[in-house]
């Protein structure tokens, strides 16, 4: 009880605006007496070094990694490392100090590295040089290791919490004149060190958005309409409002109902008395069935925007003696953060403050002020610990313009809203839903003359940054498919290529959906070229490597999983079953990523997936041991997405609600996953994401070996496995 | 007025009848570290130990219990973190974003306290709590770890 009574007392500190709310691994609020070195890094007289990290902590462990990369530079001692978050409100006020705060797209890391090992590295220009000087000699004759500065020719030695204070007074250095390590000389980087935030995870002390107390705190339970596009016409509230622990009863937007109660469960119990009354709007009588027909037509439509041409595939097609045709699908999916949507906010018409957790606390921030009618500058945020990300909590805070409008109108009373499951799942902000038609021509020797894959479906950036849609295209729908650019390219020379995309938006909103396009591209691309290669007669790693000559990251990663897994050899059987692999390779967010998955599958249709070989190309690999975990966790995701992952919409709203009807893989069908990190240097690419892109395709493909099916819409739950 | 035994200590409060374990135990209690996932015992993040056994407590009422029973939520594992179970997670960085953990390690412990030495196949079939992040295999290797079982076959 002592951890929650602490908090108690930041939490009432915060309330008048004095304090900041503890930022993860413990670090916290005690920063306020001690002044920084510089904007990254504050060193306490005991040496105990507080590195402030912008990015948000969602599980992935950007956390340890971007300290890492500050304390390689600054020369610390890693065991007296600990972290905290600077607002949003901080940031914004000290001109963006510490970069971008938004966490996704797998660019932690990747994004900040270079700033912040200058930042570590600024702070140790500035601890040495106030040794130095209090000393008299030149900083030059001076080093520092492990937290302790020494004066070569007289052996003087200071520890970086005796001079910490003299160093802040110090000007900066500029940027330019902050030399970084080379490679070869990292001491941090690159190692399995464990995370800063495991303590507080294992005894129930770690607080998440969900379990923030504040002093005179009421709780809000909220539902909104369930079709999206439909509004609040009428609330009864009078059953709900004779209920126990009843305060208000709120409308919030022109599309939700709230109580404020005393407690949360009081809250949803009245709540469920309310009778709201809904304008169901023009979306009432949609379903994913009729989507799908819409999206159909795109496969054939005329027009389309063009995301990566090489040569002329159609005529390539059209002259090869072989012609072969798929189509395939992807269904909406929801995010399923463990922690559901929850904010808390003080409104007064001052000032507006918000606990949250987000991916984005800039995005938070500025929700936050839109919602609270206040300048920014007398706004803030204090991100929280999330329970969860994935995209979720990234680009959209509907959430907190909620918990915003609610506590508006009881000015001065802290709220805490938290969502149930059931609004959670259909309040969601979706996995685009897609489909595409592959087409490739094949000549007489098995060879590609051309390939055309014609995308038809939802845009994410239509549906949450419309401004940067040109001329009818999202670049980011083709993720993967590129033609060049490093980021997410596709990893084979067809003689002709065409990948285009007809969009075509349904009414269930979009969201970044942890892997975001990447997963259904390489879906798409990576289970036809398996069909290409069974129509040429081909082992589907030559296929694939005969078109790989000018894409050696690519093939590298495949061929480290190939030869792992002992392809070309037959897998073991397992408990009598034969056991088939199925390979997949693709390029996103800056990493190469491959798979093999082992399968078998009984003649009754039973699937087991025994084994996932993953291989990692992310360039530099900061903390070896939190990317096996990504990747491991990575087929979690991407498998749950494959076996179960489906929001279908029915009169106008989503159909599951809950775990029960959205299921998630579980223990029992989790496969062994082996990690080769294979980081080939010279780049910075993403870890949290690329691998999800692998995990269906090369479990289908595998599945395809076992039974000679293709199965080409997801989920498979429902596919018949039985063997052709 | 209700009464429950929670952590070693008897609690009183007052409080509906229907109201679910899990929302006495954050709401009127401050013990945050039991989360709410899903509300329909389907996820375990709610998972407390009850006279020793692992029971999901968000669709469990309150009226259920009496202060006979010894509830134990992840704050009352251990006074310092240093079950077996803590300590295996800790060695292996089993949590990811950690939601989900307070329940999967009050699940794990309760397996070991029924079966000290389970095999691979017995843990697959027994902790059911779900994680999003995709710890399971840490969290099979961490009980491995605190049973004394790494590497055995099973």
């Amino acid at each position: 009880m002592n951890a929650i009574s602490r908090r108690s007392a930041l939490a009432l500190g915060a309330f008048t605006f004095a304090f900041r709310i503890p930022a993860p691994g413990e670090a916290a609020a005690q920063t306020a007496a001690t002044p920084e070195v510089n904007a990254w890094v504050v060193v306490k007289p005991d040496d105990t070094v507080i590195i402030r990290i912008a990015r948000s902590e969602m599980g992935q462990g950007t956390l340890t990694g971007l300290a890492q990369m500050v304390a390689e530079e600054l020369e610390c001692d890693w065991s007296k490392v600990t972290t905290e978050y600077p607002t949003p409100g901080q940031n914004l006020a000290r001109g963006r100090i510490w970069g971008n705060m938004s966490t996704g797209g797998s660019r932690g890391i990747r994004e900040s590295q270079e700033y912040v090992r200058k930042g570590g590295a600024a702070a140790r220009i500035m601890l040495v040089q106030a040794a130095a000087a209090a000393w008299g000699v030149p900083a030059a004759e001076c080093s520092a290791a492990n937290s302790v500065i020494t004066h070569r020719a007289s052996g003087r030695t200071t520890s970086y919490g005796a001079v910490a204070l003299a160093a802040g007074r110090l000007t900066p250095p500029a940027a330019a004149d902050v030399p970084l390590k080379p490679p070869s000389a990292w001491k941090l980087i690159g190692q399995p060190v464990a995370r800063l935030d495991t303590a507080p995870k294992l005894n129930g002390s770690q607080i998440y958005g969900m379990d923030l107390k504040l002093p005179g705190m009421l709780n809000a339970a909220i539902h909104a309409c369930p079709v999206f596009g439909g509004t609040v016409t009428a609330v009864d509230s009078t059953a709900a409002l004779r209920m126990p622990g009843v305060k208000r009863v709120l409308r919030v937007g022109d599309n939700a109902v709230a109580v404020v109660a005393d407690t949360w469960w009081r809250a949803q119990k009245a709540l469920e008395a309310v009778n709201i009354t809904w304008n169901l709007g023009e979306h009432a009588n949609a379903s994913s069935a009729g989507f799908a027909e819409v999206m159909r037509a795109g496969l054939d439509a005329p027009q389309a925007a063009v995301g990566n041409r090489q040569g002329d595939a159609a005529a390539a097609i059209a002259a090869a003696p072989r012609r072969v045709e798929a189509v395939y699908g992807y269904p909406h999916q929801n995010h399923a953060c463990m922690e559901v949507m929850n904010a808390t906010a003080i409104w007064t018409p001052e000032r507006c403050e918000v606990w949250t957790p987000t991916q984005n606390g800039e995005a938070a921030h500025a929700a936050a002020a839109e919602a609270a009618g206040l300048p920014p500058a007398r706004c803030e945020v204090h991100k929280l610990h999330l329970g969860g990300g994935f995209g979720r909590r990234g680009a959209v805070h509907d959430w907190v313009r909620q918990v915003v409008d609610i506590a508006k109108q009881m000015p001065g009373t802290p709220i805490k809203m938290l969502w149930t499951r059931e609004e959670d799942m259909l309040q969601g902000r979706f996995h685009p839903v897609t489909m595409a038609k592959m087409t490739a021509g094949l000549d007489a020797q098995g060879q590609v003359t051309g390939l055309h894959m014609r995308i038809s479906g939802q845009s994410i950036l239509a549906g949450i940054f419309p401004q940067n849609i040109r001329d009818g295209r999202d670049p980011v729908v083709f993720q993967g498919l590129n033609n060049a650019g490093g980021e997410a390219d596709i990893g084979y020379g067809f003689p002709a290529l065409l990948v285009d995309h007809a969009m075509r938006n349904p009414h269930v909103p979009p969201g970044f959906w942890r892997g975001v396009n990447l997963n259904q591209n390489a879906f798409y691309l990576e289970c036809f070229m398996d069909e290409l290669a069974h129509a040429a007669g081909k082992d589907p790693l030559e296929f694939r490597r005969a078109l790989m000559a000018n894409h050696p990251k690519h093939l590298g990663v495949l061929n480290a999983v190939a030869e792992r897994a002992g392809w070309g050899t037959p897998a073991a059987p397992v408990g009598g079953q034969a056991v088939h692999r199925g390979l997949c390779v693709t390029h996103g967010f800056g990493a190469y990523v491959a798979a093999c998955a082992e399968v078998s599958v009984s003649n009754a249709g039973e699937l087991k997936i025994h084994r996932i070989i993953a291989a990692t190309d992310c360039g530099f690999a900061v903390n070896p041991q939190q990317i096996a975990a990504q990747v491991e966790g990575s087929f979690v995701y991407g498998l749950t997405a494959a076996l179960y992952g489906e929001c279908t919409v029915k009169d106008g709203r989503i159909e599951q609600t809950n775990f029960d009807t959205y299921p998630m893989m579980k223990m029992d069908t989790m496969p062994k996953v082996e990690t080769i990190i294979a980081p080939t240097g010279g780049f910075w690419g993403g870890v949290g994401e690329p691998t999800i892109a692998v995990a269906a395709p090369a479990v289908l493909n595998a599945i395809f070996a076992a039974t000679g099916k293709r199965i080409r819409q997801l989920p498979l739950r429902d596919a018949d496995l039985r063997h052709a | 007025m209700a009464k429950l035994n929670v952590n070693g200590r008897v609690v009183e409060f007052t409080v509906e009848d229907d109201t679910p374990l899990l929302w006495v135990l954050r709401e009127h209690l401050d013990l945050t570290g039991t989360k709410y996932g899903c509300g329909i015992s389907a996820c375990g993040a709610c998972t407390v130990h009850v006279d020793g056994v692992a029971m999901r407590s968000c669709s469990q009422p309150v009226s259920a219990f009496n202060e006979g029973q010894k509830i134990v939520t992840i704050e009352g594992l251990s006074p310092d973190s240093s079950h077996p179970i803590q300590q295996a997670w800790l060695a292996l960085d089993v949590p990811q974003c950690g939601f989900c953990q307070s329940g999967m390690i009050m699940a794990a412990a309760a397996l070991l306290a029924v079966t000290p030495r389970p095999t691979e196949a017995q843990i697959r079939e027994e902790v059911t709590n779900i994680c999003r992040c995709g710890t399971y295999n840490r969290v099979i290797a961490g009980i491995q770890r605190a049973a004394g079982t790494t590497g055995a076959a099973g």
